[in-house]
């Protein structure tokens, strides 16, 4: 069996417990307009040009933006970091792109950790059919789940997508008592204004009293050249950075509603 | 930081590095006199040291609480003529240098020009080395195989165990003349040469050494003595009550140590601050000399005193912070001649060990070593060096607090792994006992501390000997041949043809380098021994035998292997595009190597970027690594050395894989002519595509247990100590790192200047790695934009 992932990244010690290994699957279905992974978005390996240096002369050589990988490799390049997991109590947390896209390979994954007690979280996006996302859930060991904006109307346009299979597969996962840490990019003059942070609370503590854990991400505009070497046009042009007080008032009010909040994972 | 410390510490970093004649001029008259003529050679040099401190100039500098300098002012650096001559030109450009300068006055000039020189000239110990080693030993040495560490410095490279805190100089002077009594005169009044007998074991060298080391003892008290006179003196004429009634309590202590063991905190480190000048008084020993486990050493002293009220923590901290200042009043001694013109660095290697085990090996960390590590972060000086012993008994709020200090970039302190260190120096012999008793010292030397002498004996350009080997034994750079005939390379036929001739090559040079360093240990047992030294290091007092010549309880004499990452990737690259892959053939390889790769960009870049390299936790490339460690190790270790020692080997370069690459041309990992090697065990720059996690791997597959010392440096920027859980993350990789048995790690954490510095020349840093948000990269591949980016956050996280 094989998938096609774009990155592995090690000594990854912001998407949940421990030292972990990131594995980021190619291919998403949403097109949120602050990604930064765009190259993500297809699923199929992409060539780029890139420039490489060397004494002052510039080679532009082919790169292959993806790979198709079996399930035993990947198993082998993540079981080579096994002592620092098990020392740090990490794992492996799949990321993407869309994990979900590829399911049964994500299975396989998953599978193959726990038979070697290799704890796992699944970064998602939660787009996925019910059916698909029932028959994952009972692998992962955390979910790390994102939710980018309640109102429908608003997550359409900068997501691409309806977002009523994202909150109900949430919901799906919260009451079947699945470990969830949510994850909200914070998107200035998007996400972040006072009626769309009271919604979040209020939807917390009636829709999902069991989680207890919210990471904020703050948009970074870290992805800009990313966009011009895919030819991927960059909606976030004149998007700003928030300012370090203002993550911390947003922190603060979520703190409020009685959960465990941290800025960055 | 008090008042007191703030201004020493100001007088310690405003004080002008500069030479002094004054030990050069006492030695001088000393050897002029006539009644040093008729005595043995250990007692001349015990009565050498002797002269020195009852002449020399006994300074005492304002409100300072630990007292003692080498030279007659803060960093008024000594010469020691017998060991190296510098010249007039030497004087002149360590007067001149931009960095790490001594500046020479006139006064000092004149007397070099008018005493010493004349005096000393063609009769130094450096004379009798060079007169001494073979000319395929001199080929070698100038064609930059290998360095050599006691052609200007004496060897040393030790460190104090427990001794003074049990034992004073009177009690030292009673067990000489025990062994003085145990002599067997029926036994032959010399060793005889070549019988298998050890240098200075006929019962009339041990009588003469055991005599020098009485006077030696008693020269240190006789030294201070004279400063509780000074001090006594001053105190008489101080006008101020706190200040008068201080310096009459120094003046005690000194009266009390080091004639008797320490009875307070005060005393331990007063009593260790005029050992550490006796034994950089008598000699210019490498690493000058270090008190090792000082939070064992100090806590009996520290706990009592606590206990009853007679010591405060604000007391105990200041006194230690007075303690390093005291270090960092002694630049190391310049050297002579070509080195003489390099940069230069003015640490003297002393390296303070905290944390580590016990005895027993239980968790020897204590309320005291958390203590010197506030000192460490608070001081922030040169020296001394500081490093972390990590051992798995250590709680992990130990680390954490030593990755707070390193976060802020000062480089200290470094982290050791005291599982490792044990183990290393058990395969080597030692007690189990005596190895938990030693550490780290110098730059990740393990030892012994106060039971063994180990040596550096030099750098050994690994990377050179291939570029030999791919010539058939031909220094390309001088056309010499200086390596043995192991085979034209276009005619090998496969890898293992390279690897052999290379064993070859390899197996000649350790040779010649090892048979060099048995003439050289000679010659410093025969003409410089250390009978100050030798009171300090056990068994020199109950074998009677000089440290110098093989009186410690182990001996040990190591080659330090430099390049390991060039080498390996020279090695994969001939592998892989000459071998398995057939991308060029050996002749086109070595065609454009000879070329500087001028002419052949394109394949400089095919080897540069499309080779299999070390650093990236992947078989193919570290396999080379492990084959060279091996080699390198069966060559090596075990080998007997003239004083009674074994040879071994050690991985680390200190700064000399800078000068090996000015020694080398173009190899086929890419590298142009004469750039840097890569340092210690770390990945050549730029070679390590996968981050930390990928190096230790890689750099855990050479067995470290067969070295006594390996070093591998992480650059990090600050953002990786960014938060508590960071620091948790970077402490469970040294954690880890340390179960794979690594022996060292320590972070380089990057600052503004660097990130600038390497957007402009960014091929200098190809491995720099900085944290973006939430994921790293190179900081070569973004883009500039975002270059500017970091440097901003950078700027930020260090304000």
């Amino acid at each position: 069996m094989k998938a096609v992932i774009f990155d592995l990244n090690r000594f990854a010690i912001h998407e949940g417990p421990g030292i972990r290994v990131t594995v980021f699957f190619k291919g998403c279905p949403l097109g949120c307009w602050w990604c930064h992974n765009p190259e993500s978005r297809s699923q199929k390996p992409q060539i780029v040009m890139r420039e490489q240096k060397l004494n002052g002369r510039t080679f532009r050589v082919q790169e292959l933006v993806g790979r198709e990988i079996s399930a035993n490799h990947l198993m082998q390049e993540i079981l080579k970091e096994k002592a620092f997991m098990d020392e740090s109590g990490g794992g492996v947390t799949f990321s993407g792109g869309e994990p979900l896209l590829q399911t049964e390979f994500l299975i396989e994954m998953m599978k193959h950790c726990r038979e070697q007690g290799i704890h796992t979280a699944l970064d998602t996006t939660g787009y996925a059919s019910k059916d698909i996302m029932r028959k994952v859930m009972s692998w992962p060991d955390l979910f790390l789940y994102d939710l980018k904006h309640l109102d429908d109307d608003i997550h359409k346009k900068y997501t691409g997508v309806s977002n009523k299979l994202i909150l109900d597969n949430l919901k799906l996962i919260h009451d079947s008592g699945k470990d969830v840490v949510i994850r909200f990019p914070v998107i200035p003059g998007i996400n972040d204004d006072k009626a769309h942070v009271e919604a979040l609370k209020f939807f917390f503590k009636k829709e999902l009293p069991q989680i207890r854990r919210l990471d904020l991400l703050p948009y970074h505009n870290i992805a800009r050249h990313k966009y011009e070497a895919f030819s991927i046009p960059d909606k976030m042009r004149s998007v700003d950075e928030q300012k370090k007080e203002d993550l911390e008032k947003l922190k603060a009010a979520f703190k409020e509603g009685g959960l465990d909040v941290s800025i960055g994972g | 930081m008090n008042k007191r410390i703030k201004k020493l510490r100001k007088q310690s970093l405003d004080a002008v590095t500069r030479i002094s004649a004054e030990r050069a001029l006492l030695v001088t008259e000393f050897h002029k006199s006539t009644e040093t003529q008729s005595a043995s050679i250990p007692v001349t040099r015990a009565l050498n040291l002797e002269y020195i401190l009852r002449n020399k100039h006994i300074c005492i500098n304002e409100d300072e609480l630990i007292v003692g300098e080498r030279g007659p002012a803060p960093k008024a650096t000594p010469t020691y003529p017998e060991i190296n001559l510098h010249s007039i030109e030497d004087l002149e450009i360590l007067d001149g240098r931009k960095k790490v300068f001594f500046k020479v006055d006139e006064k000092t000039r004149k007397v070099y020009e008018d005493m010493i020189i004349p005096f000393w000239k063609g009769k130094t110990n450096r004379d009798r080395i060079m007169n001494s080693v073979s000319k395929s030993w001199l080929d070698a040495y100038q064609a930059g195989l290998f360095t050599e560490f006691q052609e200007q410095r004496a060897p040393g490279h030790t460190v104090l165990g427990d001794k003074i805190y049990k034992k004073g100089m009177n009690d030292l002077i009673v067990e000489i003349e025990q062994s003085l009594r145990n002599l067997d005169a029926g036994s032959p009044a010399l060793a005889p040469p070549g019988r298998g007998m050890k240098m200075g074991t006929g019962w009339n060298e041990k009588k003469e050494e055991l005599e020098a080391m009485k006077i030696a003892a008693r020269a240190l008290i006789l030294y201070a003595g004279r400063h509780a006179d000074k001090l006594e003196d001053l105190a008489q004429k101080e006008n101020e009550p706190v200040r008068k009634k201080e310096m009459e309590t120094m003046a005690g202590i000194c009266r009390r140590v080091p004639a008797n063991a320490p009875l307070t905190f005060h005393e331990a480190l007063q009593y260790y601050w005029f050992v550490h000048l006796g034994v950089i008084t008598e000699l210019n020993p490498w690493d000058s000399f270090n008190p090792g486990r000082l939070d064992q050493h100090l806590y009996p002293y520290y706990r009592k005193e606590i206990d009853e009220g007679s010591l405060t923590k604000e007391k105990a901290t200041e006194l230690l912070q007075s303690f390093w200042i005291k270090f960092n009043n002694h630049p190391a001694p310049p050297k002579i001649g070509v080195t003489a013109l390099e940069s230069n660095t003015y640490t003297d290697f002393s390296l303070i060990n905290v944390g580590g085990v016990n005895t027993d090996g239980s968790d020897a960390s204590n309320e005291l070593s958390y203590l010197i590590l506030d000192v460490i972060e608070e001081m922030r000086i040169l020296q001394p060096s500081s490093m972390l012993q990590l051992s798995k008994q250590n709680p992990d709020e130990l680390i954490h607090r030593a990755l707070k200090i390193i976060k802020t970039g000062f480089g200290q302190p470094s982290i050791f792994n005291t599982e490792a260190i044990v183990e290393e120096l058990v395969r080597q012999g030692k007690s189990l006992e005596d190895a938990r008793n030693g550490g780290a010292s110098g730059c990740v030397e393990s030892g012994a501390f106060g039971t063994e002498a180990y040596f550096l004996t030099g750098y050994f350009n690994l990377t050179k000997v291939l570029e030999i080997t791919l010539n058939n034994g031909r220094d390309p750079l001088t056309g010499k041949e200086i390596g043995i005939k192991s085979g034209d390379p276009n005619v090998f036929k496969s890898f293992e043809d390279v690897i052999e001739a290379f064993r070859k090559q390899l197996g000649h040079f350790l040779e010649i380098k090892m048979e060099g360093n048995s003439i050289i240990e000679e010659i410093w047992a025969k003409n410089l021994p250390a009978p100050f030294l030798s009171l300090l290091i056990d068994d020199c007092i109950q074998e009677g035998v000089d440290y110098n010549a093989g009186g410690a309880r182990y001996n040990t004499s190591y080659i330090q292997g430099v390049g390991l990452g060039s080498i390996t990737d020279s090695l994969s690259a001939l592998k892989y595009h000459v071998f398995d892959e057939k991308n060029y053939s050996m002749q086109q390889v070595l065609n454009a190597v000879h070329a500087d790769f001028v002419g052949y960009e394109e394949m400089q870049h095919k080897l540069v970027y499309q080779t299999p390299r070390y650093g990236n936790d992947e078989d193919y490339a570290d396999a080379q690594a492990v084959t060279v460690f091996e080699m390198f190790f069966d060559l090596v270790d075990g080998n007997p050395t003239p004083r009674g020692g074994t040879f071994r080997i050690n991985m680390l370069p200190t700064t000399s894989h800078i000068y090996f690459g000015s020694k080398i041309g173009a190899m086929p990992d890419g590298r142009k002519a004469f750039q840097a090697l890569s340092e210690g065990i770390s990945p050549v720059q730029g070679s390590d595509k996968k981050g930390p996690t990928s190096v230790l791997k890689s750099a855990a597959k050479i067995d470290h247990l067969k070295t006594g010392g390996t070093l591998l440096n992480q650059k990090f920027t600050p953002s990786f100590f960014r938060d508590e859980k960071s620091i948790l993350r970077v402490g469970d990789l040294v954690r880890t790192y340390f179960k794979m048995m690594g022996h060292h790690i320590q972070f380089n954490v990057v600052g503004v200047e660097t990130l600038r510095d390497a957007q402009k020349y960014p091929e200098k840093y190809r491995d720099l790695i900085v944290r973006v948000a939430g994921y790293s990269d190179y900081f070569n591949d973004l883009g500039e934009d975002l270059q500017n980016e970091i440097i901003r956050r950078t700027e930020h996280e260090a304000s």
